[in-house]
């Protein structure tokens, strides 16, 4: 059983009653406050670091060969919670020398940034790597119709990001040594 | 009519007109010195994006400025100007338009009375800088300066809402409560100057602050006069920790809730003005005026130069004091209006009473001392 201590409090002396001691220190913390060092960031012209981990814009990135990395599973677009993406599929032409063994990549692919909620589902279900949340946090446009990316705005955002898989590469060379899939 | 009357006329007009651009400015910058202050107080940098488009070429002084925000005023005017102006379908028309006025034209008008300076002519004849030297100086201050709250109150009635009525409400209740003890608390002052034995007499500001010179200011004489006369300025010009009808966190900012465009902007130049004016009022009463330190004679010789740098010396004390207004209001909270109308029923008044007492036995001692 735990006690209650009810604690006495100190009466107030007759210059705490007056308030003007208390008045005065505050009149001298306000004061030096005055000559303190400033904490605004003078925003257009500075900005703020950005952490790691920083969920940005949604972009689409292409590989060090800067060949589309989506395939258009639509995964992001099936796990994206408030209904941002859409993605048309389209097939890769069999002659396409860049990307053979891809199947499939996006014909069109909206991400609607007016629905979009920044949570970064789909950065995390994409199997292919192809979609980051980057560091651009300040977008903006005068019409509903200026907010939804497209392709190619998605990959002018995204650009190009270090791949450590190469994919397509191994599944290229697995391919002509025998060993396809 | 006289030709020499037509003469004075202009001359006296042009003077009221200099003097009310002149405060009206001063306000106006006021507004900014209020912005920058807090937000030096907050930790930031308060307005240093405006600047007119010629002031940014000159390669330093026009960046400092800049970062003044010296230009922010001339903006914000701008922007009352070309605002939208809304007026409510709830309201009452006709007070509605008047209390902006009613609220303006009081704050403007106690500067009629208020000496600023004096100039001394070749023959060593000694003329106050003030608009009407009206020897009932004071008296007049506390009759004009106090209507000021019928602005405030007629524009919360006639906003016909709840939030302007309540602040309105509050305004007049504490304009009343501490009317009283401002004028308890300059009366010991009056008191004082017009002993017998005393060189000056009379009700007029211009022989208050000549009895400071070459004496002590009267804000050592008399401390606790000049502190009760502050306590019941900072009520009396609305400003934090009095600021009642405004309390524009219980309030939704009071009395001019349902203002907006030029209106609002002259409820608020009229706040700004009364400030000035107070800190002026305090600066002549308590500071010594134009004249330059307590027990020392003023350094500068008599003529224009002298004068002149006796009114900047007295707008230098009159900013100081405006800044003491600001620091405050970004230091202390607000009063609950319970506590505002128990501090200045149960505590200011009986003190000003007292202090009235003890000035009133003092001076009559004094007096006896001397006759003897």
């Amino acid at each position: 059983m735990i006690k209650t201590v009810v604690m006495e409090r100190k009466p107030l002396s007759l210059s705490e009653r007056t308030y003007l001691p208390q008045i005065a220190s505050g009149l001298k913390t306000t004061f030096s406050n005055l000559f303190k060092k400033k904490v605004t960031l003078q925003y257009p012209e500075q900005r703020p670091a950005i952490p790691r981990g920083y969920r940005g814009v949604p972009t689409l990135v292409k590989d060090p060969n800067g060949r589309e990395k989506c395939v258009s599973c639509q995964l992001c677009e099936f796990v994206c919670p408030p209904k941002a993406i859409r993605i048309t599929p389209g097939h890769v032409p069999e002659d396409d020398e860049e990307r053979s063994h891809v199947e499939k990549a996006p014909e069109e692919f909206e991400i609607n940034m007016l629905r979009c909620i920044y949570c970064g589902y789909c950065e995390e279900v994409c199997p292919e790597e192809a979609i980051f949340l980057q560091e651009n946090y300040s977008l903006s446009g005068y019409s509903r119709e200026e907010m939804i990316n497209n392709k190619e705005e998605l990959y002018e955002l995204g650009g190009t990001l270090p791949d450590k898989h190469f994919k397509w590469d191994k599944k290229k060379a697995d391919e002509e040594s025998g060993n396809a899939h | 009519m006289d030709i020499e009357l037509i003469q004075m006329l202009a001359l006296k007009v042009t003077y009221a007109v200099v003097m009310v651009s002149v405060v009206m400015s001063i306000a106006g910058y006021t507004v900014l010195a209020e912005r920058k202050v807090c937000a030096w107080m907050q930790g930031r940098v308060g307005p240093n994006r405006t600047v007119l488009p010629f002031v940014s070429a000159i390669p330093i002084i026009g960046p400092f400025l800049r970062n003044l925000g010296i230009f922010q005023p001339l903006a914000d005017g701008l922007k009352f100007l070309f605002k939208e102006e809304i007026v409510p379908g709830h309201v009452n028309k006709f007070y509605y338009y008047l209390s902006p006025i009613v609220a303006l034209v009081p704050a403007l008008t106690t500067m009629t009375v208020l000496p600023f300076g004096e100039f001394t002519n070749a023959e060593g004849h000694t003329t106050p800088l003030v608009l009407a030297n009206v020897d009932l100086g004071i008296l007049f201050v506390f009759a004009i300066s106090s209507l000021g709250v019928y602005g405030i109150v007629l524009a919360g009635w006639s906003s016909n809402s709840k939030y302007p009525f309540l602040g309105g409400i509050r305004s007049s209740a504490q304009m009343i409560s501490y009317e009283l003890a401002m004028g308890l608390s300059v009366l010991p002052v009056f008191l004082w100057v017009n002993a017998p034995g005393m060189t000056e007499s009379g009700l007029s500001l211009v022989s208050i602050v000549n009895s400071q010179e070459n004496a002590p200011w009267l804000v050592l004489i008399q401390p606790f006069s000049a502190f009760l006369f502050l306590i019941a300025l900072f009520a009396e010009t609305n400003r934090l920790p009095f600021d009642m009808p405004e309390s524009e966190t219980d309030l939704v900012g009071g009395f001019h809730t349902e203002y907006g465009s030029f209106k609002f902007g002259i409820f608020f130049v009229a706040e700004y003005a009364h400030v000035v004016i107070g800190s002026a009022i305090f600066t002549t009463l308590f500071l010594g005026g134009w004249h330059f330190l307590p027990w020392v004679a003023d350094p500068w010789a008599p003529g224009l130069i002298g004068s002149l740098l006796g009114v900047g010396w007295f707008l230098a004390k009159t900013f100081c004091l405006i800044f003491f207004f600001i620091w405050v209001r970004w230091t202390l909270p607000r009063f609950r209006y319970d506590q505002v109308m128990k501090l200045g029923w149960a505590k200011l008044l009986p003190l000003a009473l007292v202090n009235l007492i003890f000035y009133v036995i003092l001076v009559t001692y004094l007096d006896q001392a001397a006759a003897s």
